[in-house]
Formats: structure tokens, C-alpha cells, sequence
């Protein structure tokens, strides 16, 4: 098939950035987004022109490198896919397509498509875990755990902290990211002891890092590659609240 | 050069035990005047940083992804195995040990698997503790699965997202120790060399991937748990970015390689559709539990489906192979991954390959969905269920357990595999082979130890699936923040060390030197098409079998293109900027070497055992002839310089407590 892309490109976070348009032919319907940008960058590379930057990792929808606002949405059209596993069979031959960086200003471009999400790790070290050292656990069988509780925990730890939330957020608020988190270790007994003053905690980094509020948009759950659910926030919402209700949490 | 294990005395059961209560201990007010660097961020790393921070150490933990939760552990689908016995089904330590040996074809160090098999209990017992959400049974309790070369249930798993789970478990217990300021993280940097003094590692220079900026870092000790080097095959089931270079630049520093011909090649995968093709996505082992693997009789069968006319389900029951189940009947499907990966290179070459390419074989899940289907039936009292009912049930029951992975299958073929066969070919997944290390984990460089699958310590010739998260786990949580002790101990009263040394600052100017050599060509050529034709030479010679004279011809071709890559890459870009070409091209210069010394390893192993077959070593039924008499040794490779042979140093292998016996899974 053949294909026009309009790519941002910007060599740097100091200079401003601009569209470049590219025709692709033979593209093959079975090559995965990222493959079709493979071979694009060949190309540049064999005109000695600079290749496309683009991250990108695992290519299994698992390690949340890969990024990138394809026709408006992060990740792609297609629904619950990452990037890497947009394959191009979804797109229509002669059809233009649009790629950009995430835009959010939590997440400056680095070059091209790339941007820096390391603001996300801040989040996770500044509560995201649970406070306990190598070496002290009891048997992993000595507190049974409701299947479903486990289950809905599970749902919510599935987060490959792509970022893609904020992107399509006109807040660029990192709710449903951090949300996730908080949700996954409040509905474990072992995560549950200091619920309270890790979402206070990992909501002030949030707040510092640069990330808008949430106002129940909800486009997050909708772009999400991992459909992470909305409810999420409600639970750390009342996570939250119950906290500024109680002293002593530490925040 | 004299390899000594440092394997303690004692009975097998008792070494590990007694060896940690007499280790010399590092007091705390010690441990903050000692710096640790740990390089890679994946299950080893993170949790060996993390352990080693919660201990008092200064510890620089370094990694090129952005975040430490993208390394490739990520990606481990299927599960972990422990020796807990939960089951009741006579699983213990011993066994797992047992085990563990058999599938490494008798080629790994006994006292290092006992230990492995021993501290598997405490990793599930601390991810449990973090929050990691394991699969549960209705009880509350947790849920386990079977793996191939075992005929206990000892696999935990999280969904079909096992090795995230588990990642994410050790990367929080890491970010947690990055907030308390135990660990200072350098996201974006890549370790491109190790600085010695006085035969001591003391350091790495680490490139700042945004800036181009070299950078020296010193410490007292440097543990890498950087991976394996899959990716020196090009297409392998590992993440782009997964390479050699930690490992490697060790080995330029002196550090051996070992077994490194070593490599598994995991029988399911989804298989190859076109040469633009960048990598390939495995479908978990798990899926063996329930799938069928099978090939039509017929070539005739196979030939129609290749070409399109026919489909799986076309072919009647009596005109299917189920291989697997017919030459091996006590362990079916479900036998290990070399063996697996070997039938399917055998029916796909006796032209019944399923594919366009003729290279694929099914994993059908047709019967698995009719079972299930039916006890459901039966619980929900639904005896006369029509076969369409049954098997609308059964779907369900197969989407709990895999429906993520049957996803990720559609996803990727177009073809939905609820309802037609999947088609999976072997693919490169793993590798045994890494840096030498003894007991303690440490390399024959003091001060320099190796993790995770970046060592070559405990799988030999072939590990079992559910295996490398358990290593890298045991290594980074239970082994390493011990034995690390006994090199720390006797430094106590070193000082910190000045980056500005001499030995750091020469071993800089070696990195931009390398740095330099690469830019300077600016060839026709680039990077990507000399690690694709790399890719090609070490599948064609050094894959799934080998012999000596392709293996000949291997060294001759990589010496070739050796040689043709720094007279005629491109790589384009500056060197102060972020610049993933030139990444790359580091990377890719490294394999070059690295490949070669695994064809050197795999000439010199006249055997075959594990994931190393050489065709002029099989039974009259084609099995895998190993020769103990001869072969039962670690080959420690000591690398000399470009194009000249490298040198074997062997590390005899002991077995005290396991009678070798040919591997048999009839």
C-alpha cells in the first residue's frame, strides 16, 4: 500500500519543531507501525539524511517505551493496542497519516517523537510501593486474598506506564497512571497498611512534576493500550480524601 | 589461567546455609563508606540495587532505558517456578534442583542449582509481600501451573504478565530506596566500559545517552545484570535495545565468557511473515499446558495449506502428527524447549511445514476447548449441552487463562485462535552462555560480579521455562547482597576512588576512541543491515544445529563483515545529541565479536547436549548424544583481539550428587 506521513520532527528541546511530509510505497499490510517507520528510516539513512527518532523497545505492548499520537490518538486508532502493535492492515491504502510526540508539558520532547516521561518514575518513588525489605516476608500462602479482590488488583497493576493518559488528557493530568497504582496496592492486605499516605504522597509529586488535574474527562480510559478503568480514580480519590481526613499520615 | 568455583565444602543441602553463617559481614557503619555500582535494571538488577540499598551500601544503579521498568524482564509471560509444594504433589527442593540439572543436560554447577531451588521459596514468599498479584484460587490461595520438563505444578503466574508483575515488584522496592536516597538511579546512561585498578573493578564509564557526554563513575565493586545477547541473531524474541555490551566490554577487560554457544531456542513463537521483520513475539510455554503441537501427515496437506486452499481444521483427525504426543508419550507437549524446538526444525525440513515460508507448525487448542467446555457443562448441570454450547463454554474457560496472549496472537496474524490453530515456529529466546562467575557470583575480575541472565550459572545447556525469572530474582534479591560481602569485607578500609585516575581516565579515552571509529567511516551501509546479515549467519551456522563445517564457514563470514562494518557503516547523527543510530552501531560492533567466539565455543563442544546440537553427535533416533567422558566442562573463553583465536580455560564440572544419565523424556 502506499502512504503519506506527516512526522514531527524537532532536533531538539530548544528548537521549534515543524511537519515533514514522506511518501511510503509497498508497504505491507502484515509490518507493524513501528516496522513501516523501520524501513522509512532505511530509507533516510540510505539518502544520508537523519533517521526518524522514535522509542521503542520490547515491540510486545508490554514495556510502555513506545509512544507516539498517530492520527490524534496516543497509540493509534485502534483500540487497547500499543504502538508496537498497531500493525498496518488497519490503515487504507493512500491514506495520510499524522505523527506526533506526546504533547503534555510534563513530558518535554527530547528529539522527534521522543519525550521524557521520567516525571512518572518521580511519582512511583515518591509512595508507589510497598514499605517492606528483602528478606522479611512470611509465607506467601499465610493471608489467603479474595480471588476477585486479587483479580480487580490485578486489573488496575496491568499499567505499562506508557504515559499515553496524560497525552490524551486536555489536562495532561497523570490521574489514571497514578490512580492505577494507588489502586492496585489499596486492594491487597499488604498494600493496604499505608494506602492513605501513599496516595497523598504520590498525588503531591504529581502535582509538583507538572501534571493538570483530573475533570472526569475520562479520554485516558478510552486511549488507554491496557483499557486501565476510570473507577481507579474514584478509588483513589476516596483514597485521597480519607487521608486529609486522618493525621499522623506522614504526607 | 586455574578456574576455581569456589563451590563450599559440606553436603549439598547444608553449603549454602552454612557458607552465608560464616561469611565475613560488612558492619554498617561500614557499609555506607562502600560504593556499589549495579548496571541493568531488569529482575536482577533492580532487586539487587534494591536489597543492596536497603542494606546500607551506597548504590549507582544505571540503565539506558528512560525508567528502569522498561528492561526486558518485562516481557516474561508465563510464570516463575518455587519449590513450595503447595500442590502437594511431591514437589520439594530437591527436586526442583533435580529437575533443573536433567534440563540443563547435566552442563551446570551442582551447588549453585541447590542454592537456586532453595531461595526459590523466599522470592514468592517477597513478591507476595510487595503486592505482586498472583493468580489465586477460590480459596484465597495461590494458583499454580505446570512448565515444560516437570511433572510437578510449581509455576506461579500473574495472568499471562508474570515477568511485569515481578519487575514491577522489584522496581518499586528500587524506587522506593531511589526516595530514601540509598540508590542514586542514572536513567539513560549506557555502561560502555569497566575500569580496573590493579586488577580490581573499580568503576564503569557510562555514556549519558541525551548528551552524548562521557562519563566516569567509580566504585568498589560492579555487579552487571545486564541480559543475555539473543539479539546477536538479529530476530530473536528479545526487546531491540536488549545487547551485549556490558557483558562484552568485560570480556575485552579480561573477564571470561562462558558456554557461550549455549543459546535456547523457545518453541513457540509467531512466525516470521516478511524481511522487513524487526523481531519476534513468543507465545508463553504455558500455552503447552492446553495446546496440541501438530503437523498434517501428508505433504501433500501441507503444501495445500501453505499455498492457501486448505486450513487447519481441514485436516481430518487420522491425517494429523501429533509429534510431540507420539515420540514422546510421558511428557507430551509439555517437553523441555530444546527438545520441542528440534521436533519442529525435523517436521518442518520433512516439508511439512504449515506456513508460506514452509517454517511453522500448529499449536491447536481445539480439544483443551471442548474439555473444559464439558466439565463446565457438567458444574452448571447442563449434562445434554450440544457440542456448540460446550464449546462456547470451554472459550471462556480458555480466555481466562490465555485471553491476553490470544489477543497479542490476533493482533499480530489477523487469524483469531479461538477458532483456527495457531502457528508458532521456534525463535531465539534465551541465552545460557554469559560472564563466568564463581559461587559468589563474581567474575575472575575481582570486585566485578554478574547477575541474571547476563552469568552463565545455573541453566547449562538448556533452562526450563519459568526458570530465568527465579534466577534473576535469587541472584538479585537472595545471592548477590550476601556474597557480595565477602569481597566488600576485605575492603573496608579502601578509600573511595578518584575518577580522575589515570585508569579511568585511559579507559575513557578507549570509549571515544571505539566512539570515534565507527563515525569516522561514514560508509553506504547502515547499522541495522549489518546486524541483519550477522542475524542471518548465525541462524544459518550457529542456530537450532550446527556442525563443523558451516561452523567453519561461520567464523570465515563473520570475520568478513567484521572487517567490511568499519570500512563501511554509516552511522549518521552527531555524537553530542541523543542518537539511537550510533547506539546501536556500539552495540552491533560488539555482537560482531561476540559471534564469533560462539561459533569458536560451538566447534570446540564435540557434542551435542541441551540447545547445542551438532549433527555429527545423534542417537540412530536423532536424539542429542552427549559425551560426558569428554565434554562435561564449563569452556571459559579468554578473548584476545579481533581476528585471532580466542583461548579455552575449562572448568571441569563435578557431580556428586546426580547420576548423569542420558535425558530422556519418553
Amino acid at each position: 500500500m502506499r502512504l503519506t506521513l506527516k512526522i514531527w520532527r524537532q532536533p531538539n528541546a530548544n528548537t521549534k519543531g515543524h511537519f515533514a511530509t514522506y511518501e511510503m510505497d509497498n508497504v505491507s499490510e502484515h509490518m507493524s507501525f513501528l516496522e513501516m517507520l523501520d524501513v522509512l528510516n532505511e530509507s533516510l539513512i540510505q539518502k544520508k539524511e537523519e533517521p526518524v527518532v522514535f522509542e521503542h523497545d520490547c515491540r510486545e505492548g508490554i514495556c510502555g517505551t513506545c509512544s507516539l499520537v498517530i492520527n490524534g490518538h496516543p497509540h493509534g486508532p485502534q483500540h487497547r493496542t500499543s504502538t508496537c502493535q498497531l500493525h498496518m492492515r488497519f490503515f487504507k491504502d493512500g491514506e495520510t497519516i499524522v505523527i506526533e510526540p506526546y504533547r503534555a508539558s510534563a513530558f518535554p520532547v527530547i528529539k522527534d517523537l521522543a519525550v521524557d516521561r521520567s516525571s512518572l518514575d518521580k511519582i512511583i518513588q515518591a509512595g508507589g510501593f510497598v514499605s517492606v525489605n528483602t528478606g522479611q516476608a512470611q509465607d506467601a500462602n499465610a493471608i489467603p486474598i479474595e480471588k476477585s479482590l486479587s483479580s480487580s488488583a490485578m486489573d488496575a497493576a496491568e499499567c505499562i506506564g506508557c504515559g499515553a493518559c496524560v497525552a490524551a488528557c486536555p489536562n495532561a493530568s497523570a490521574m489514571l497512571f497514578v490512580s492505577a497504582k494507588v489502586s492496585h496496592l489499596a486492594q491487597l492486605p499488604q498494600g493496604e497498611v499505608e494506602a492513605a499516605r501513599r496516595a497523598q504522597r504520590m498525588v503531591a509529586v504529581m502535582d509538583e512534576e507538572g501534571f493538570g488535574m483530573c475533570s472526569n474527562v475520562t479520554a485516558c480510559e478510552a486511549e488507554c493500550p491496557k483499557g486501565i478503568s476510570v473507577t481507579n480514580i474514584a478509588r483513589l480519590n476516596r483514597e485521597y480524601l480519607s487521608a486529609s481526613f486522618t493525621s499522623n499520615t506522614g504526607a | 589461567m586455574k578456574l576455581n568455583s569456589k563451590v563450599p565444602p559440606g553436603e549439598l543441602a547444608e553449603k549454602w546455609t552454612q557458607y552465608r553463617s560464616q561469611m565475613p559481614l560488612v558492619a554498617p557503619n561500614n557499609k555506607r563508606r562502600l560504593d556499589v555500582i549495579v548496571v541493568g535494571t531488569g529482575l536482577a538488577g533492580s532487586s539487587a540495587a534494591a536489597t543492596l540499598g536497603e542494606l546500607g551500601y551506597n548504590v549507582k544503579a544505571f540503565t539506558f532505558h528512560d525508567s528502569p521498568r522498561r528492561a526486558h524482564s518485562i516481557a516474561a509471560q508465563g510464570g516463575i517456578n518455587a519449590a513450595k509444594n503447595y500442590q502437594n504433589d511431591g514437589d520439594s527442593v530437591y527436586r526442583l534442583f533435580y529437575d533443573t540439572i536433567k534440563g540443563g543436560d547435566y552442563r551446570s554447577r551442582e551447588a549453585n542449582v541447590h542454592r537456586l531451588a532453595e531461595v526459590s521459596r523466599n522470592i514468592i514468599d517477597q513478591a507476595v509481600a510487595q503486592g505482586v498479584p498472583f493468580a489465586r484460587e477460590y480459596g484465597g490461595l495461590l494458583a499454580n501451573r505446570s512448565f515444560g520438563g516437570v511433572q510437578v505444578s510449581r509455576t506461579f503466574y500473574a495472568r499471562g504478565q508474570t515477568g511485569q508483575q515481578l519487575l514491577l515488584g522489584a522496581y518499586q522496592s528500587l524506587s522506593r530506596q531511589v526516595g530514601l536516597g540509598n540508590v542514586k538511579l542514572y536513567n539513560r546512561h549506557e555502561m560502555l566500559d569497566v575500569v580496573t585498578i590493579d586488577g580490581k573493578a573499580r568503576g564503569i564509564i557510562a555514556r549519558n545517552l541525551l548528551t552524548g557526554e562521557l562519563e566516569r563513575h567509580a566504585a568498589h565493586a560492579v555487579v552487571l545484570c545486564t541480559g543475555g545477547y539473543g539479539n546477536v541473531f538479529y530476530l530473536s524474541t528479545n526487546a531491540m535495545m536488549c545487547n551485549v555490551t556490558a557483558a562484552w566490554r568485560a570480556v575485552r577487560r579480561g573477564a571470561l565468557m562462558a558456554n557461550p554457544c549455549f543459546t535456547q531456542i523457545h518453541p513457540t513463537c509467531i512466525p516470521v511473515s516478511g524481511d522487513y521483520q524487526s523481531k519476534l513475539t513468543l507465545m508463553s510455554e504455558s500455552l503447552r499446558n492446553d495446546g496440541r503441537v501438530w503437523v498434517p501427515k501428508k505433504q501433500e496437506d501441507a503444501q495445500a495449506i501453505r499455498e492457501g486452499k486448505k486450513r487447519g481444521n481441514d485436516i481430518a483427525e487420522e491425517d494429523r502428527d501429533y509429534y510431540l504426543e507420539r515420540r514422546y508419550p510421558a511428557f507430551g507437549n509439555l517437553v523441555p524447549r530444546d527438545v520441542a524446538s528440534r521436533a519442529a526444525k525435523v517436521a518442518c525440513d520433512e516439508g511439512l511445514g504449515v506456513a508460506p515460508t514452509g517454517l511453522a507448525v500448529f499449536l491447536d487448542f481445539e480439544d483443551a476447548i471442548m474439555r473444559y467446555g464439558r466439565s463446565q457443562a457438567t458444574t452448571k448441570g447442563e449434562d445434554d449441552a450440544s457440542d456448540a454450547r460446550v464449546r462456547e463454554l470451554g472459550v471462556k474457560v480458555v480466555e481466562e487463562k490465555y485471553g491476553n496472549l490470544f489477543e497479542m496472537y490476533e493482533k499480530i496474524t489477523g487469524d483469531d485462535p479461538y477458532n483456527t490453530p495457531m502457528k508458532i515456529y521456534p525463535a531465539v529466546h534465551y541465552t545460557m552462555g554469559g560472564l563466568w562467575v564463581d559461587y559468589n557470583l563474581e567474575t575472575n575480575i575481582p570486585g566485578l560480579f554478574a547477575a541474571g541472565e547476563a552469568n552463565f550459572s545455573d541453566h547449562g545447556a538448556n533452562r526450563l521455562g519459568a526458570s530465568a525469572l527465579m534466577q534473576g530474582l535469587a541472584d538479585g534479591y537472595f545471592v548477590i547482597p550476601y556474597t557480595i560481602g565477602d569481597f566488600l569485607s576485605k575492603e573496608i578500609r579502601t578509600p573511595r576512588f578518584d575518577a580522575d585516575s589515570t585508569e579511568f581516565k585511559a579507559a575513557e579515552k578507549d570509549v571515544q576512541d571505539r566512539i570515534d571509529a565507527l563515525t569516522s567511516v561514514q560508509g553506504s551501509q547502515s547499522v541495522e543491515s549489518f546486524h541483519r546479515r550477522l542475524g542471518k549467519i548465525m541462524w544459518e551456522y550457529c542456530g537450532m544445529s550446527r556442525n563443523a563445517e558451516g561452523l567453519q564457514k561461520g567464523i570465515k563470514l563473520i570475520r568478513e563483515l567484521q572487517e567490511e562494518y568499519y570500512k563501511d557503516v554509516f552511522v549518521p547523527g552527531g555524537t553530542d545529541e541523543y542518537n539511537p543510530e550510533l547506539e546501536k552501531a556500539l552495540r552491533v560492533a560488539d555482537f560482531l565479536e561476540l559471534g564469533e567466539l560462539m561459533m569458536a565455543d560451538a566447534l570446540d563442544r564435540n557434542e551435542s547436549c541441551g540447545g547445542h546440537f551438532r549433527e555429527e553427535y545423534k542417537t540412530e533416533e536423532g536424539e542429542a548424544l552427549r559425551r560426558d567422558d569428554e565434554y562435561a566442562y564449563v569452556s571459559a573463553w579468554e578473548y584476545t583481539q579481533r581476528g585471532k583465536d580466542p583461548v579455552l580455560h575449562k572448568e571441569e564440572l563435578v557431580f556428586e550428587n546426580v547420576e548423569l544419565k542420558t535425558r530422556s523424556y519418553k
